[in-house]
């Protein structure tokens, strides 16, 4: 202990940083397990080249800077886990190993570290991975669980991820929002073009094509209530987001059937509920004040939807998540709250009429 | 923004923290009386203000309850002798302060017989003219016994002035481990609600309003029971919810009225007192009997017999702790030592310090429940901001002071903080906000001192330049007189180089 | 061609007039800057800086040709506040900042000169010919300029002690 005098309080709550990571990572196991069983072997070895990635890069950046290693608050595996959930599940080991190194030396301690960088460092190695490897990062499979026959073993499965994409024809499929955009882009209305993959509990228990993060919605779900329960995350981002993205699902869709994907379907599918619970709610890059949250999650599912509807990519979660993060300095300039015994310009309230009113 | 403004307002104080009280055992085991110390050590200074003047001098005889020193300036409160003996000593003695900076006391050895001084009694009250009350509250030295020592009947008085209608008594206590105010309550609800009613008289209120918190429901059915026959006085429990205890947010659970930023309760009406303030104003006015002692809370996990003990002031911390069974063998070395809750109080650097009028504890926590940790990086995680009882960012006044930016600080609000410690208490990395707020306001009020110290530099220096410039004329003057003395024809007198001519029209 | 030359030239000439002019209407008397630097001084034109008083020191240090750290009663608060108003960077390496310091008289030395009460700049020091002098802490600027004038070396510079109302806390060691 120093030898200044410590100041009050001398009393904590017991709150810590590796704690709250642990939340997090107790939330996503389930999904994690589910993309697991459902995409087999070659989704695990993704998954562990991707977090180890994660996890040497920032080894390396602190030892490099020559600060004390903070690994142990398990900051870098939960950023290699969350860019783990949103690659294809089958991509090779050399894009989850850049993508690791993205994510950490180029969006958090570029930055200088925990609690600087202004953007998601998940998302900023998806859209830069995405932008630069387009073929790869959108080839994605056909689910294919560990113990179906035909699944590839462990052994097959480190081949799959350690060579090139597997043969496209045999396996490849699009995902729902791409084979809508793909359909769309053709002609065919999305009435047609999605047909049976819009049953419901089809999407819930995700047993469809996409990334192990799109995929099992019901246990990203369910991890999100347990955030919630436990006080890690608040309501405020979670609700706006998935209110944002289908207040305009459902009125697009309810004036334009066959150019807009129903609501159920922008909320269930892609990014939407990983992002909602598990990406947007980062701290670092979110507002502090509940009205903010409620701003900065609105923006990004509107934007969400506003990029799956008429942007290029089918899937816009990643892209909202970073422009709303550079607005995150404005939203948090704009909304403070109000200091007690001020107004919010932040005079001292009237005295006088307080006591009139009395 | 005015549907917000009302929507939060009616939610009243929804902020702050929920610690873990840690208050019984210690609540429930009754007050003892310490045995008589053989020295005391009274400081000058136990109050808000300026430190008293001592009235006797080494070598003096007192008795209990004698005025020992007297109050200098508008705001500053009397001190008097805890028990009777022979003054020792006056000077330096280690301040209870975490500074661990001297301060001036009077040691007083003790004669063992603590006899009392005569006292004048009163007995009817409330037939006595508030200013008279307010006369014998300050002649007694009763400072709020809520930590703060604020002069009493400062307020007492002033809230006459402002047309105060309310009159709230604080019986919040909502740091953890202290419950000397919830003991009190239980054991002397008479003499509280005694006391509330002459401070009624006292400030002109129409009505007292008693919080408490509701945790400690014996102390409210004892109130309740005490407060029957009086129709003006009323109990109302609050929800116990950190910072209850602080005025500002008393008033606001209590009435819903908020107290204009950096005013004082008394704009919106409202006086505040701490409950034992009240049984200090009692004895004041019905005994004439001053504050001479207090109860304090011996607590912690080092501590083997933790309850709330009677205390002269002037009682070494040390001589209580030990009269509570010491330090316990299986705790090893205690991690803090502290006088006050373990929210606002402060560490002392020993526990050879005396307790003070406005010392409600005495606390030796150990590791685990000081939660020690190396601070980490701010992850921006907004949970102080959620904590913060006024509505503030602590996270980003906490990194204006840390590039040194105070007058970015002051604009995100540090003026405004209350330095009540749930931002830091709930902080994951563990920054020790509070301290970054200490020194911030800290920093600003030695400037201010310093902008004081300046212009007073000025007027020195001008005056000098003045008295200077006056000197030479005169001289030169003197100078002049003399040649043209035995000259019947006067000349003008030659002015030394350099030297300003006077204003025309100027006579020497 | 002959255009763009001509519709240069007068724009160039419009503006040249106009800047001439705006020199000549707009032209300020004395720096405000200087003006708003000697307000912050301590205004004891103690000269320990080496320049004319208080507002020569202010008008060099707008000027640039002296650093806001020149002058040794203001400290180190002083040349930050100047540095920042001034927006530019200050070295406070060499400035020792051991807290404000006030000057002392050894009684015992003291032979009553009353040189130290003829310079002192704020007559801070009390004392009649072969009488002991003392220091008035609350009006001593410490700027030092009695300590050379004093023939006995009674004079010396004492650090102000620290009160408990005057204490601050420290800030936190930066952490990670």
């Amino acid at each position: 202990m120093s030898t200044l005098p410590p100041a009050s309080p001398h009393a904590h709550g017991g709150a810590s940083i590796a704690r709250t990571m642990r939340h997090v990572q107790l939330a996503l196991l389930p999904a994690t397990l589910f993309g697991f069983w459902l995409f087999g072997w070659p989704a695990v070895h993704l998954f562990v080249i991707t977090v180890g990635a994660c996890v040497l890069t920032e080894l390396v950046c602190q030892r490099l800077m020559r600060v004390e290693s903070s690994l142990g608050d398990g900051s870098a595996v939960l950023t290699g886990w969350l860019l783990a959930l949103s690659l294809p599940p089958w991509a090779p080991a050399w894009i989850g190993a850049l993508g690791g190194f993205i994510a950490i030396a180029i969006g958090k301690q570029l930055f200088g570290g925990l609690g600087q960088n202004l953007f998601n460092p998940a998302m900023v190695a998806r859209v830069a991975l995405l932008v630069s490897f387009p073929v790869v990062m959108t080839q994605w499979v056909a689910p294919l669980p560990m113990t179906a026959d035909g699944a590839p073993g462990f052994g097959e499965g480190l081949q799959i991820t350690l060579a090139s994409p597997p043969a496209p024809d045999a396996i490849a499929s699009a995902s729902l929002l791409g084979h809508a955009k793909t359909e769309l882009s053709r002609g065919v209305d999305v009435l047609h073009a999605i047909g049976a993959a819009t049953d419901p509990l089809f999407s819930w228990v995700g047993s469809r094509a996409g990334s192990l993060g799109e995929t099992g919605a019901i246990f990203l779900l369910a991890g999100g209530l347990y955030l919630l329960a436990t006080g890690v995350i608040r309501w405020h981002i979670p609700l706006a987001v998935l209110a944002g993205l289908a207040i305009p699902a459902a009125i697009g869709h309810a004036l334009d059937p066959a150019h807009y994907l129903p609501a159920s379907a922008h909320l269930l599918s892609g990014a939407a509920i990983l992002g909602a619970f598990f990406i947007s709610t980062d701290y670092v890059t979110s507002p502090n004040t509940a009205f903010g949250q409620l701003v900065f999650g609105f923006g990004i599912g509107l934007l969400t939807w506003i990029i799956r509807s008429w942007g290029g990519y089918p899937e816009g979660m990643a892209f909202a998540v970073l422009l709303l993060n550079a607005l995150t300095p404005v939203i948090d300039r704009y909304c403070r709250p109000r200091i007690l015994g001020r107004t919010y310009r932040g005079a001292p309230i009237d005295a006088a009429a307080q006591r009139g009113v009395k | 923004m005015g549907f917000i403004d009302r929507f939060l307002r009616t939610r009243k104080f929804s902020r702050g923290i929920h610690p873990e009280d840690h208050k019984r055992p210690a609540a429930d085991a009754l007050v003892r009386k310490m045995p008589l110390p053989e020295r005391l050590y009274v400081p000058l200074l136990q109050h808000v203000g300026a430190p008293a003047h001592a009235a006797v001098a080494v070598g003096d005889t007192v008795q209990k309850g004698q005025r020992i020193a007297a109050p200098q300036g508008a705001i500053s409160a009397a001190i008097h002798a805890p028990t009777s003996g022979r003054i020792v000593a006056i000077g330096d003695i280690v301040a209870p302060h975490p500074s661990g900076l001297p301060v001036a006391a009077i040691t007083i050895d003790s004669d063992g017989r603590d006899e009392w001084t005569t006292l004048t009694a009163c007995a009817d009250p409330f037939a006595l003219e508030p200013a008279e009350i307010g006369r014998r509250v300050s002649a007694a030295g009763v400072v709020g016994l809520g930590g703060a020592a604020f002069p009493s009947a400062v307020k007492l008085s002033g809230g006459r002035d402002a047309n105060v209608d309310l009159l709230i008594i604080n019986g919040g206590e909502c740091e953890p481990f202290l419950s000397c105010d919830d003991r009190l309550m239980r054991d002397r609800a008479e003499e509280a609600v005694d006391g509330i009613a002459i401070m009624l008289h006292a400030a002109g209120a129409r009505e007292a309003r008693i919080g408490i918190e509701d945790n400690k429901p014996e102390a409210i059915a004892a109130m309740r029971a005490a407060a029957a026959g009086h129709p003006k006085i009323r109990v109302e429990p609050v929800p116990t919810r950190y910072p209850m205890g602080s005025e500002k947010h008393l008033v606001l659970a209590l009435t819903g009225l908020e107290v204009p930023a950096q005013g004082r309760p008394a704009d919106v009406g409202v006086v505040v007192h701490n409950v034992a303030t009240a049984v200090a104003v009692r004895d004041a006015v019905r005994f004439g009997r001053p504050l001479v002692s207090r109860l304090v809370t011996v607590n912690g996990a080092c501590v083997r017999e933790p309850g709330n003990v009677e205390v002269l002031i002037g009682t070494l911390a040390d001589e209580v702790l030990e009269f509570c069974g010491g330090l316990r063998a299986d705790r090893g070395a205690p991690a803090r030592l502290l006088m006050g809750g373990p929210m606002t109080g402060m560490q002392v650097p020993s526990l050879r310090v005396p307790v003070i009028k406005g010392t409600g504890g005495i606390l030796v926590l150990d590791a685990d429940e000081v939660g020690l940790r190396t601070p980490g990086p701010c992850i921006r995680c907004s949970t102080c901001v959620r904590a913060c009882p006024v509505g503030l960012l602590p996270l980003e006044i906490a990194r204006r002071i840390r590039a040194g930016d105070l007058d970015a600080a002051v604009k995100f609000g540090l003026k405004d903080c209350i330095a009540c410690g749930c931002c830091a208490y709930d902080c994951p990395s563990h920054i020790p906000l509070v301290q970054y707020f200490h020194h911030a306001k800290g920093e600003l009020a030695a400037r201010d001192r310093n902008k004081l110290r300046n212009e007073a530099t000025k007027t020195l220096a001008q005056a000098r330049a003045e008295r200077l410039e006056r000197e030479t004329r005169e001289k030169a003057e003197t100078a002049a007189r003399r040649k043209a003395g035995p000259d019947p024809q006067p000349a003008p007198a030659p002015r030394p180089a350099g030297a300003a001519a006077p204003p025309a029209g100027e006579s020497a | 061609m002959l255009f763009a030359v001509v519709s240069l030239t007068l724009l160039g000439a419009a503006l040249g007039v106009m800047l001439g002019l705006a020199s000549r209407f707009f032209a300020v008397e004395a720096n405000p800057v200087v003006t708003e630097l000697e307000a912050m001084m301590p205004g004891s034109n103690c000269g320990q800086c080496g320049f004319p008083g208080c507002a020569g020191a202010a008008a060099a240090i707008a000027a640039g040709t002296a650093s806001p750290a020149c002058c040794p009663p203001g400290g180190r608060a002083l040349a930050e506040t100047i540095a920042a108003r001034l927006g530019i960077a200050v070295d406070l390496a060499g400035l020792r900042d051991e807290g404000p310091k006030v000057a002392g008289i050894r009684e015992d030395i003291c032979i009553g000169c009353t040189r130290c009460i003829k310079v002192c700049p704020t007559d801070a020091i009390l004392g009649g010919p072969k009488q002991i002098h003392n220091v008035l802490r609350d009006a001593c600027t410490g700027c030092g300029s009695c300590i050379e004038r004093c023939p006995t070396e009674a004079m010396a510079m004492q650090p102000l002690p620290v009160t408990l109302q005057q204490w601050v806390w420290p800030k936190p060691a930066a952490c990670a």
